[in-house]
């Protein structure tokens, strides 16, 4: 017989409960309309639990019934192209059962139970399988090959092995133990998938941005946090590298964020074509949105629904990037619902857990051989939102602690149009060198200098910046003014990119490496010239110098930087002294 | 359900706590009989068998042990109709226009429920306000939410009610509904207001709720509530296109944060809720345009920085989820310059859908991000010269700082009832590039150059 419990107490998302003993994380279903929860906390008799729905009009008295189960998702094939809110319910089967505004108490299955999908085993009956390994293919969309493994924690022989077509939830495998596999398999959010062995990372991760990749790379598994005011471009940016990064698989999480801002990649998804097999974006996306005004218990979920779907296709060999906008959001979440348990605050009111929190998650990215014996990646980039813009807070802090990246947005740069406003001083990566082997091999030999040049010329013009604040431009020596000048064009040829742009947008690593290389080129030539006596003034009135900054807008960017660098060449010549 | 309770054990700012209730639902409304007569009414925030807390909208005062306490058993509604329009309602909903009760088409929980982002349609129509800081550089859309950062003493309201007037979405003839929401402001503001409505004729399209300086502050949590449930009913319910105005959101959160001390809860940044995100976010993410249907709610509220400060919590939270905000500079004020906008710190995140070929020019988004680079270096440029004297600049940097003051004066500056076309702010803005060298529009594609620059145009 089934024990009931009923609701003692109801303060917004958090319901105490009492009449049942459930185990820490347990799903259970509150109020008469079923809504669902989780126990975050057991006190005697009591459990407190956090609701992932509107508990308006909810009363004390009313049934509560334990499933037993952790909150998990459902993962197999037809998560592709989906948008789910926080605890994987599909938008789209809400939209279909209620509208065009959310109401509660409606259950929603993560994955299509009606849809078939043609299964192709790669095992044989008598075969013996271990917990990760692949027993068979499903083509999910034209370019990904959804491979359906054992789950992690099952093993055995093949009994009974089946082909063809299956809904997610038929038996297409029995082991000899009688243990019958689905496609679709279940996997509690909060626990991380196992694998084989972490490995480090050794490849970037190529994003076509080109201030992230020529400056601050990540590498692909690795970790990389964006903070910023608002205004600053942590959204775009994220959306950018949605977009345009040549990752197998992207998970997007709008946590806590604007309604709009998933609307609109799901209106622009469809449309634009992945860069690496011109497939329509949406074909490797999967979206959760739990947005500010969705359920803040379900807001703090989101973040794992995202990481354990991303975990699902890393285990399959795929390189999965996941975005998280904002980690901020989440963050807050945990407060709002710390603070109504009443437990005892730590910094800014957050809860003292916040840290370990943050690393949990993060420590859930990385290069690894999964239990199939494939390498596989998850990148995660997670947005930050810090209060006034003030990174000394925790969040920030905490968050600094862990990402091996830190690509910092500036207000000040924003305001003047300058994007993306990554800030070039303050930002960091720390696997520049760990990929330094990989970008000489793979974009050009001399790569790693041009960079570092550029970097050094940077840091240079803020201390000259300095200077002229007091002095005025004109004083300074005419070798200082060319670096300024040759920062200039750094910053607004280079590193200046108009995510909104139909060329600009995207940048491939040889383009990069043109334009950055072109501008030294012009470095070069007039530095030679004015050590033989060329007045500044000529210099800086080259036209090809100033041509030089539009030939990164042009289709046929090899044609147009061409004819500027040979109208730099006789421009120069004519100069004399080079 | 008409049982009436007198079991209240305590009275706490706007707070009252009852025991031996039946079981009581979460965010019921409530009903308090005082021992004088009157009523007031209130919400449930705590439920649990031994105890209910009740927030009493309309204060306190007056209340004691005697009070009578009966639960609605049901959550707060608005009773709707077309008829609201051209009618001035309360912050909780009654008539103050000394006419009949609204006879409801519909009663609606004024919380709304979310609206799923898979529903949503990516706001994209251009609206005109005849602004040119805000149609040229801070293009607004309809079904966006882009409030006026503003500060004390400075014309918000004048900006406010100009866009009121003059917002149109070219090639449509249909005006928009205004919801005027009054929040916590003094009763001379909500008259400027009024007056300007009656004048032009709007209050007839308008629906407004006044909740002024006098009136409970707890009365403020719903007030807006109310408003958008207005709204939402309008444009879904009865397809038009809602402007709402709210005014003013730092009475709104002053009011949240007087709720939360009275409940005793552990603040946060500046003694303001720690939940005050979540709390706004359920105000401005009800603006929207959705799916098949012909409304939209366009969502252009104000919002008074306390000492002018943009990074105080209340603009702060604001700005992370409105999608961009319009930001009234004391400094241009004080020079005489109307509107004041400072455009750098001003932002509108849907602008870059609602312009270019075939809604508003190609040229567009090259045009404002060209000027906004240059004004800002004019800006910079012009605390150097403070130093070192303009003599030390050089002649680039002189075209630059001479820009900024061309920008603030012909492409800011404009009359109270100048309602200037797309056209009109393109030309200006055109009109002051052609000040700067060529070499310097870095940030305009050459074939806009040559087809737009007016340079070019004379030797067509
Ligand atoms: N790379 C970029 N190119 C062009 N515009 C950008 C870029 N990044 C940001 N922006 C502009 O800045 C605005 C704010 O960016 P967004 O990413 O939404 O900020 P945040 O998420 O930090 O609040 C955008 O609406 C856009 O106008
Ligand atoms: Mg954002």
């Amino acid at each position: 017989m089934e024990i009931k419990g009923e609701i003692y107490r109801v303060a917004g998302p958090v319901v105490t409960i009492t009449g049942i003993k459930p185990k820490m994380y347990d799903v259970v279903k509150v109020g008469h309309e079923g809504l669902m929860g989780e126990v975050i906390k057991i006190e005697g008799d009591k459990a407190t639990v956090q609701v992932y729905e509107d508990t308006s009009g909810i009363r004390p008295g009313e049934p509560v019934e334990n499933t037993g189960m952790s909150l998990s998702v459902e993962l197999g094939p037809g998560l592709l192209e989906s948008i789910y809110d926080g605890i994987q319910r599909p938008l789209k089967v809400l939209q279909e059962k209620m509208g065009d505004f959310i109401q509660r108490g409606v259950t929603a299955n993560g994955l299509d139970r009606e849809k078939k999908w043609d299964f192709k085993p790669t095992v044989a009956k008598g075969d013996k399988v271990r917990g990760g390994e692949v027993i068979g293919l499903v083509q999910e969309t034209e370019n990904i090959q959804h491979k359906i493994m054992v789950p992690p924690n099952i093993s055995g022989t093949v009994a009974e092995i089946k082909s063809g077509k299956f809904t997610v939830d038929e038996t297409v495998c029995v082991l000899t133990d009688g243990t019958e596999l689905q496609m679709m398999q279940k996997w509690p959010v909060r626990l991380p998938r196992p694998v084989f062995k972490k490995l480090l990372p050794k490849t970037p991760l190529i994003t076509g941005q080109r201030i992230l990749d020529g400056l601050f790379p990540v590498a692909k598994g690795g970790t990389a946090a964006i903070p910023g005011p608002f205004g600053s471009g942590k959204t775009v940016t994220q959306q950018q590298l949605a977009k345009w990064s040549d990752t197998d698989i992207v998970v997007y999480i709008g946590c806590g964020e604007r309604g709009n801002e998933m609307a609109d990649v799901l209106n622009e998804f469809p449309e634009l074509q992945d860069p690496k097999t011109g497939r329509p974006l949406m074909e490797r996306t999967v979206l959760i949105a739990n947005t500010s005004n969705m359920p803040v218990a379900a807001r703090e979920a989101s973040v794992y629904t995202g990481i354990t779907i991303a975990e699902y296709y890393r285990d399959m060999g795929y390189d999965v990037s996941l975005m998280a906008d904002s980690t901020s959001r989440w963050a807050e979440a945990m407060r709002e619902i710390s603070s109504r348990l009443e437990e005892m605050p730590g910094e800014e009111g957050y809860p003292a857990y916040l840290s370990a929190r943050l690393s949990e998650f993060y420590e859930r990215a990385g290069y690894v051989k999964s239990l199939a014996g494939v390498n596989g990646s998850i990148t995660v980039i997670g947005a930050v939102s810090p209060p006034g813009g003030d990174f000394s807070e925790p969040v920030t802090q905490n968050t600094l602690r862990i990402v091996k990246v830190f690509w910092a947005l500036d207000a000040k740069l924003a305001q003047r149009r300058h994007f993306p406003s990554i800030n070039w001083l303050t930002s960091y990566s720390l696997y520049t060198n760990s990929l330094a082997e990989w970008f000489s091999e793979n974009v050009a030999p001399d790569w790693t200098d041009l960079r570092d040049n550029a970097m050094d010329l940077l840091q240079r013009e803020s201390e000259l910046q300095e200077i002229v604040q007091l002095v005025g431009s004109d004083a300074l020596p005419e070798d200082q003014q060319l670096v300024l000048e040759i920062c200039r064009m750094i910053r607004e040829y280079f590193l200046q990119q108009n995510a909104y742009h139909p060329v600009d947008t995207y940048c491939s690593f040889d383009k990069q490496y043109k334009l950055l290389k072109a501008i030294s080129k012009y470095s070069d030539m007039a530095t030679t010239a004015l050590e033989s006596g060329v007045p500044m003034k000529e210099i800086l009135a080259l036209e090809s110098k100033d041509e030089l900054a539009k030939v990164k807008y042009e289709e046929n960017f090899d044609k147009a930087l061409d004819e500027v660098l040979k109208k730099m060449d006789s421009e120069f010549a004519k100069l004399g002294g080079n | 359900m008409t049982k009436e309770y007198k079991t209240i054990v305590e009275i706490s700012g706007p707070l009252i706590f009852l025991e031996k209730t039946e079981p009581v639902g979460y965010g019921e409304l409530v009903n308090i009989n005082l021992p004088d007569g009157s009523t007031k009414r209130g919400q449930v925030l705590d439920t649990s068998a031994d105890i209910v807390a009740v927030q009493v909208f309309e204060g306190t005062g007056g209340l004691n042990e005697e009070s009578g306490v009966v639960f609605t058993g049901e959550t707060i509604k608005l009773p709707v109709s077309k008829d609201m329009l051209g009618r001035i309602l309360s912050g909780s909903g009654e008539p103050l226009d000394g006419g009949p009760r609204i006879v409801p088409e519909d009663r609606i929980d004024v919380n709304g429920a979310a609206m799923n982002p898979y529903s949503r349609m990516p706001p994209e129509d251009f609206i005109q306000t005849g602004i040119s800081t805000i149609d040229g550089t801070n293009t607004l859309v309809r079904g966006q939410k882009l409030p006026i950062f503003s500060g004390s003493g400075l014309p918000h309201n004048e900006i406010a009610l100009q866009i009121a007037r003059q917002a149109k979405v070219p090639g449509s003839e249909e005006a928009f509904a205004v919801v005027f929401a009054a929040m916590g402001i003094t009763n001379e503001e909500a008259q400027y207001f009024m007056e300007d409505f009656e004048k032009t004729g709007a209050l007839e399209r308008a629906v407004v709720f006044l909740n002024l300086a006098d009136d409970p502050a707890v009365e403020r949590l719903i007030t807006p509530r109310m408003a958008l449930t207005a709204a939402e009913y309008l444009a879904y319910q009865h397809d038009m296109h809602v402007l709402v105005i709210l005014t003013d959101i730092t009475n709104y959160c002053e009011a949240l944060r007087q709720m939360g001390a009275a409940r005793e809860e552990v603040p946060g940044r500046r003694g303001y809720p720690g939940y005050m995100y979540t709390d706004l976010a359920s105000l401005y993410e009800r603006a929207g345009v959705i799916k098949g249907r012909k409304g939209s709610v366009t969502q252009f509220s104000i919002l008074t920085m306390p000492g002018d400060d943009i990074t105080h919590p209340i603009p702060d939270l604001s700005g992370y989820i409105t999608e961009g905000q319009i930001v009234v500079s004391r400094e241009l004020h004080r020079k005489g310059i109307y509107p004041p906008i400072n455009v750098l710190p001003s932002l509108s995140r849907l602008m870059n859908s609602g312009i270019g070929s075939g809604k508003t020019r190609e040229d567009h988004k090259a045009v404002s991000d060209q000027m906004y680079a240059a004004y800002a270096e004019g800006r910079d440029l012009r605390g150097l010269v403070a130093i070192v004297g303009k003599e030390a600049l050089s002649e680039r940097d002189q075209k630059i700082l001479e820009f900024a003051d061309l920008f603030e004066d012909r492409f800011v500056r404009q009359g109270r009832n100048e309602d200037r076309s797309i056209e009109d702010t393109l030309n200006i803005a055109w009109s002051i590039l052609a000040e700067l060298p060529e070499a310097l529009l870095t940030r305009i594609d050459n074939k806009f150059i040559v087809k737009y620059h007016p340079a070019y145009k004379k030797n067509n």
